[in-house]
Parts: C-alpha cells; sequence; structure tokens
C-alpha cells in the first residue's frame, strides 16, 4: 500500500514561514522554527499529557486565523493549546500587545514568588528566572504582603517549598501520569491555593522524583542536592546505567570528581526527555556506577556555559534585545552642566544581532 | 399588561404540585413534543424563536443546540445550569422554588431535542431546599409516566438526576461544571474543544441555564415566532430581572425585552422607583460581573435615546458608555452608596472565588482587591487608580474562562465612571474613613 504522507500545514510565525503536520499547536511550530520565536511556556510540558493553558505566558496575536477564514482572532490565545491551522498568521514577538500581555504575567507571576534567587537551589535552571528576565520589569508596584508557607515535610528526598510555586499543576500531572499512587494536588482556591499532600503525606514511590525535574521554579528540590552547590560551577555530563526500573539515562553533574546530583536528561526547552527512577536519582552517585557518555550539550546562552567558554561566545537573547530597543536614558532633574558626561554612543545598542541571526 | 411567559401561574396556590401544575395547561408541550413533533422540529422552532441564553453570555440558544455533535453510539447529554450565584441574581433561585415542574418540563422537551436519555440538574449546594423541591417534583412527574423510562408509551427514555453542586461560583462557568459534575474539582477547561463536542465524560453536551430552559416548552407550545413577536430585534421573548437595591420594590420581575430602565425602575409595575428621599447614582444591569453605569448613561444611550432592557441597548456604547443584560440582576444604589466600597466588595467576591488555575486571575483579582481595600481605608496613594485601570486591563481577556474579565470589568467600568469618587478617598483619607462617608461632589445624580 502506497504510503500517503498528511499533507504539511504552512504557518507564518513572526513572519517566518514554517511547514508543520496537522494538530501540531502554535508553540509547536515556533519551536521548529527555533527559539528565538518560541513563546515562553510556564506550564506546558510536551511529556506531560493534558498540560498547558494555565500560566497564560505562551499568548500569542493571531493575525490571521487560516488561508481560508484569514480574520483575525478577536483575544490573545494560548499557543500551547491552539492547532495551527493552514495559513495562520501569528505574531508573537513583533506584537506589542503580546509583549504587555507577557510583562503582566511576569508581574503576576512574581507577586508571590520571592525573588530569592541567591539562596534558590533552582537559581541559574529556573524558567521563571528566564521569563522575568526577558519580558520582567526591574521593579514591582505590588506592595502587599506576600504570601509566605511553612515547609511541609513530603518525604526524605524532596523539599516542598510552597512559598516559591507558582502552580503550575505540572507535578500534579507528573505525578497523576507517572505515578501509580497519587498523594498530592493542588488544595485551596484562588490565591489560597496551594500544591500539598493527603494529610501530610510523603510521596512515596518509585518515580516521585520527576516532581523535580518538571518543577520550573525552586518549589520542588531535591534534598540530597540541596545547597551543595550553584548550577554553573558544576559540570553536566551524560551517562547511563543497565537499571531495571526506567532506562536508565541520566545527566550527572559533578563539581571536581564528585557526582553531586543526578537529574534526567532535558532537552533545549528544559523539557525532561525520558522520567527516571528514585534510584538512579537518588542513590546512585559513584562515578563506577555509571557508564559516561560524555558532556551534556548545552546552550551557549545558558547560565550553565558560564565559566566555561569566553564571556563574548554568549550570544544575547530576546531580552537584551526588547531592553535595548526599549532604551531610555535615566531621567535625572540634577544640574548636571558642571559635569562631563560620556553619552553612550548610539551604536553601541546598534550593534546587537538581530533575531534571525546563525549562531556562530 | 405585560406578557409573561414562565411567571404566567405563579401566584396560583399550590402551583408546585404536579397536579396543579398540570390543571394549569402544564406538561402540554411534553405531549404535543413527544408525540407530534421531531427533535429537529424542536430545535427549528428554538431558532426560529431567537431566544438568547439567559445565564449571562447572552449565547442564541437554538445556535447553541444546532452545534450539538451527534457522533453514533456515543450519549448525548443536557445539563441544567443552576449554579446562579452571581451577587444580585438570584431569578433562577426563585424560578425553580415557585415554578419547580416548568424546569422539568422544559428539560423533558429540551432533552428530547438533544436526543439526550440522561439529564443533569446541577443546583448551587447552598440551595438545599430547592434541590428538595425538584426531587420532589421529578418523583412525582416520574410517578405520571413524564419521566423514566417509555414517557408517555412514545419509546422516549429519560433519567433526570439533581447533582448539588460544591459551592463555588466558578462551578457555574460552564466547562468547571461539568468538571465538577464529574466529581473532580472545579476547574475550567481549556476550550476549544467545546462542550457540544466533548463535554460531560466526553461526550457531546448542552450545557443552559434554568431560565433558558424553561422557556422551550412554551415555545413547543406556542411556536417560535410567537415568541420572537414579543421583544426588540434580537432580543426576542421574556427576561426574569432580579431587581434589588435601593428601590421601593425588590424582586424578580418578568419583563418583554424592550422595556425602557427608566420604565423598569420608576414604573410601579416593577420596581416602584428609588427609595423615598433618595436619588439615583449608579446601576449595576446585570448581575455584579457587568460594568457599572452612572444614573445619565444608565437610563439614555450616548445619543441621547432612552436605553431599553435589551442585549444591544444595554451595550450601546461599548464599555466606555454601556454595559450588558448579563444575567439580569439589576442592582440600583441612591446617592448614599460608596461606589468604592462597592467595588472593594465585589472584588472581595472575585478574589474569593477564583480557582487559581491560570495566573493573570489567581494573583490578579487578588491583588485588585487589596488595593481596593487598602483606598476605601484610607491608605491608597496616587498611582493606585492607574495601577487598577492597568491590572484590569492585563487580566481582561487573558484568562481561561470569563472569571478574569468579570473580575475586572466592575473595576475598570469603576475608575472609569467613578474617578472623582477615588480621587476623594485617595486626597481625603481621614474624612472619607468615617462611618457612612460618601462622596457628596460632582456627581450626576437623577
Amino acid at each position: 500500500m502506497e504510503d500517503v504522507k498528511p499533507q504539511l500545514l504552512k504557518v507564518t510565525i513572526d513572519g517566518i514561514e514554517v511547514e508543520v503536520e496537522p494538530g501540531t499547536t502554535i508553540l509547536q511550530a515556533a519551536r521548529k522554527i527555533g527559539p528565538d520565536v518560541a513563546p515562553p511556556a510556564m506550564c506546558y510540558y510536551q511529556p506531560l499529557k493534558g498540560s498547558g493553558g494555565k500560566c497564560r505566558a505562551c499568548l500569542v496575536r493571531v493575525a490571521a486565523g487560516s488561508a481560508k477564514d484569514p480574520r483575525p482572532m478577536p483575544k490573545l490565545v494560548a499557543s500551547c493549546l491552539t492547532a495551527v491551522q493552514d495559513g495562520m498568521v501569528v505574531e508573537n514577538t513583533t506584537n506589542p500587545q503580546v509583549i504587555d500581555a507577557r510583562n503582566g504575567i511576569v508581574e503576576f507571576l512574581l507577586l508571590n514568588h520571592p525573588l530569592d534567587c541567591p539562596v534558590c537551589d533552582q537559581a541559574g535552571e529556573c524558567d521563571l528566572q528566564n521569563f522575568a528576565f526577558d519580558h520582567g520589569k526591574v521593579t514591582t508596584r505590588y506592595e502587599e504582603d506576600r504570601r509566605t508557607f511553612e515547609k511541609h515535610d513530603i518525604g526524605p528526598f524532596i523539599q516542598l517549598h510552597m512559598t516559591r510555586c507558582i502552580l503550575c499543576y505540572r507535578c500534579v500531572y507528573t505525578a497523576d501520569q507517572i505515578t501509580e499512587k497519587r498523594v498530592h494536588g493542588v488544595l485551596g482556591r484562588g490565591d489560597a491555593s496551594e500544591i500539598g499532600t493527603y494529610i501530610e503525606k510523603a510521596i512515596d514511590n518509585d518515580f516521585s522524583g520527576n516532581v523535580i525535574d518538571v518543577c520550573p521554579v525552586g518549589a520542588l528540590t531535591d534534598k540530597t542536592y540541596r545547597f551543595k552547590n550553584r548550577v554553573w560551577f558544576s559540570k553536566p555530563v551524560d551517562a547511563h546505567r543497565d537499571c531495571p526500573t526506567c532506562s536508565g539515562k541520566v545527566t550527572l553533574w559533578y563539581r571536581g570528581e564528585e557526582v553531586i546530583r543526578v537529574t534526567a536528561r532535558k532537552n533545549e526547552w528544559n523539557e525532561v526527555t525520558e522520567f527516571i527512577c528514585n534510584t538512579c536519582r537518588f542513590e546512585t552517585k559513584k562515578t563506577s556506577d555509571w557508564t559516561i557518555e560524555g558532556p551534556t550539550k548545552i546552550s551557549r546562552s545558558s547560565v550553565i556555559s558560564a565559566n566555561k567558554y569566553r564571556a563574548d561566545a554568549i550570544k544575547p537573547g530576546f531580552g537584551q534585545r526588547l531592553a535595548a530597543a526599549e532604551y531610555k536614558p535615566i531621567h535625572d532633574e540634577r544640574d548636571t552642566s558642571q559635569l562631563t558626561i560620556q553619552q553612550l554612543p548610539p551604536e553601541r545598542f546598534a550593534k546587537l544581532p538581530s533575531a534571525m541571526e546563525p549562531e556562530p | 399588561m405585560a406578557t409573561k411567559i414562565l411567571t404566567e401561574h405563579i401566584n396560583v396556590p399550590g402551583i408546585e404540585t404536579f397536579d396543579v401544575y398540570r390543571k394549569q395547561g402544564g406538561y402540554t408541550a411534553v405531549e404535543k413534543a413527544l408525540k407530534t413533533m421531531t427533535p429537529e422540529a424542536i430545535v427549528e422552532e428554538v431558532k426560529k424563536a431567537g431566544v438568547r441564553g439567559r445565564g449571562g453570555a447572552g449565547f442564541p440558544m437554538g445556535m447553541k443546540w444546532s452545534f450539538l455533535a451527534k457522533p453514533e453510539g456515543v450519549p448525548r447529554y443536557l445539563v441544567c445550569n443552576a449554579d446562579e450565584s452571581e451577587p444580585g441574581t438570584f431569578k433562577d433561585h426563585y424560578l425553580m422554588k415557585n415554578l419547580p415542574h416548568l424546569l422539568i418540563e422544559g428539560m423533558i422537551v429540551s432533552s428530547f431535542a438533544l436526543g439526550a436519555n440522561k439529564s443533569f440538574i446541577y443546583v448551587r449546594g447552598e440551595l438545599m431546599y430547592v434541590i428538595r423541591i425538584l426531587e420532589k417534583a421529578i418523583a412525582e412527574a416520574k410517578a405520571k409516566g413524564f419521566l423514566g423510562k417509555n414517557i408517555l408509551g412514545t419509546g422516549y427514555d429519560l433519567e433526570l438526576v439533581v447533582q448539588p453542586g460544591g459551592g463555588a461560583y466558578i462551578c457555574g462557568e460552564e466547562t468547571a461544571l461539568l468538571e465538577s459534575l464529574e466529581g473532580k474539582r472545579g476547574n475550567p477547561r481549556n476550550k476549544p474543544p467545546f462542550p457540544a463536542v466533548k463535554g460531560l465524560y466526553q461526550c457531546p453536551t448542552v450545557v443552559n441555564n434554568v431560565e433558558s430552559i424553561a422557556t422551550a416548552s412554551w415555545i413547543v407550545n406556542n411556536g417560535g415566532d410567537a415568541y420572537a413577536a414579543i421583544g426588540i430585534g434580537r432580543s426576542t421573548g421574556t427576561k426574569l430581572i432580579s431587581a434589588s437595591g435601593h428601590i421601593n420594590k425588590p424582586g424578580v420581575y418578568e419583563i418583554e425585552l424592550g422595556v425602557p430602565v427608566e420604565d423598569f425602575i420608576y414604573a410601579d409595575e416593577w420596581c416602584g422607583g428609588i427609595r423615598p428621599g433618595h436619588k439615583f447614582k449608579a446601576l449595576v444591569a446585570g448581575g455584579s460581573s457587568v460594568p457599572i453605569l452612572p444614573a445619565n448613561l444608565a437610563l439614555t444611550l450616548a445619543n441621547g435615546d432612552k436605553r431599553l432592557m435589551t442585549y444591544e441597548s444595554l451595550s450601546d456604547g461599548g464599555f466606555a458608555t454601556g454595559t450588558m443584560l448579563g444575567s439580569g440582576g439589576f442592582i440600583v444604589f441612591d446617592e448614599t452608596s460608596c461606589i468604592v466600597r462597592n467595588t472593594w466588595n465585589f472584588s472581595r467576591f472575585y478574589h474569593h472565588e477564583s480557582c487559581g488555575q491560570c495566573s493573570p486571575c489567581r494573583e490578579g483579582t487578588g491583588w485588585m482587591e487589596k488595593v481596593l481595600h487598602r483606598i476605601e481605608y484610607g491608605h491608597g496613594h496616587q498611582q493606585d487608580i492607574d495601577l487598577l485601570v492597568d491590572v484590569a486591563k492585563k487580566i481582561e481577556g487573558n484568562t481561561i474562562c470569563p472569571l478574569g474579565d468579570a473580575a475586572a470589568w466592575p473595576v475598570a467600568s469603576a475608575i472609569r465612571h467613578f474617578r472623582d469618587e477615588f480621587q476623594w478617598h485617595i486626597d481625603n483619607p481621614s474624612e472619607a474613613t468615617q462611618p457612612g462617608a460618601v462622596y457628596r461632589g460632582d456627581m450626576a445624580l437623577v
């Protein structure tokens, strides 16, 4: 029988055309083009079924619904859930309304999320940190008390600190989908809702550690690794072992000669490719337990690559370009007539690489 | 005397019992529909009637019915949304309490039209006594052969289930209602897919308001054209309005759509005017979530014409000068009402009722409430007013379900029309925080 290929759909995102299979979401299509046009995602997690649509970080404007019906969609839509249509035109970073909405989302997410990055274990690999860097403002307009929580004890390996939680529901989906006995979920309503376990139960099963990997912020952290190191001082290495429970394919995080942390392998979107078991994650931390494959490929713009490569190799991301575009001199009312102030030359900003410049 | 469709027999003693209701011409629609009409013909009549959803959104009911997917071998469901809990709206409660059989008759006719063999009435959990009234009425109808297997010997089966809700405002949102009905946490679903394609238990489902369903039997009896003859333009038929606030006669009134707002407030037949010695200051026309209007804009359109009680006339001018008919929760404020306090109170409600699923609503509703609280209690700053407008703008349209909009509109509109009053609170904190203190400045009172 002849193999019939599905007809590809053409979609234009920020002026770049891409062909995708039917059923692809806008987010997936944008990811196919590259990180420059991929909308940020705080709650969407491709390996988890049903995730997405909650954080609203990936809102985009659909300027034309399809070739057949080119009317724009009235509201911004969640790109992680909206399937593409043939001839769809999407505006992501090119639309000021989208940028404005995302600024709002960052502000909302940071209302109750403490900026304790200097002491948080997630610093350096935190999705919210990246999102806030790209779209946030340097100040907050929130004056009220932020919500705080006592730490819950949910078992020997995982530390839940609700204060940092942004309620993305990823850990709930993970526990629901890859483990048998689900004991944790969301309790309460509105901004009083929290991730909790059923009457202070411990999360206790072979795959529970994966909730740490999926957490976009530092709410769920690894008790065996907490406060041992900063991520940019460690060196990630791909390794595998013969594991009866899971695939055994992991990333080992080295400090000197010592394995200080084991995590699942993640793709360029910070999503776990294969979930791993607790034995691999928490209990096998000797180099002799593993077969080393080689250094993990890390994006040059990631903080993990800092201290390891030349500083000028870091490619400025969208956030820096946006900041340069929005640059305004600080309004200063003091009398500066007596001072000689060196104005920054405008070429300094023009030199920033454009959106589509290929990586060297 | 205005035409009454739903509440014609409401004052007949014992109308909540099957026998009295039947004597008043009840259940004739079931006989007519099941014995002489096809489901398609009923849907056609409802389409002709042009009845718009009475839960607040105003989406044409016939069109909603015709969107229902009809795959083979998959059950279809009709769910009656009786989770009415918008502040200021209490008409469904009134209807179910007094005329349970009217709803049940409508449910039978509508279920038949949609091909549903099991239908649900999702009632707000607080209304336990209404649930008992409905259950008693269902038992009566079942005993008389109008429910259950082989209704009136026509071969059509229908089981009607009354489900008490969890007591959350968000469970009135149709997809959250379906989640709740499935026994889950009442979080709204992302749309699409819409319930007409994948609703209850992933099967095609229609969710309609109590009042919408209750009109179905009249439409079957009298025809869609007769219904469309009542009302004005695209706002056909009658509407229950639950009037409350500073009026002489609060209560539930059935009006023909098209009555001028001014007449509705001042005529003796309805609200009977503003309470003696006071003046009309502001109006919330369709439940607390719709934008508030100052008196002059509530009574007249921007072009000087009288504002009518219709979907179109109330929303005339967009949100700059208009509002919405919504669910018909008509709240009138006189000059003794403090708009800031009132807005804070509404905001407090939406903050409490946000499900917490999506970030703009979860964080934004709480933020607005706290800022309003601060202004009301004399701790506001000058930049707070613009902050509120901006936060409302960032929530509006960016959430999963319309609760975000419902929380943002009252705040944004109150500032749009009563900015002076907010300013007064910020400028005169010592005066504004006195008990009963109300801004008496340059306000358009009628």
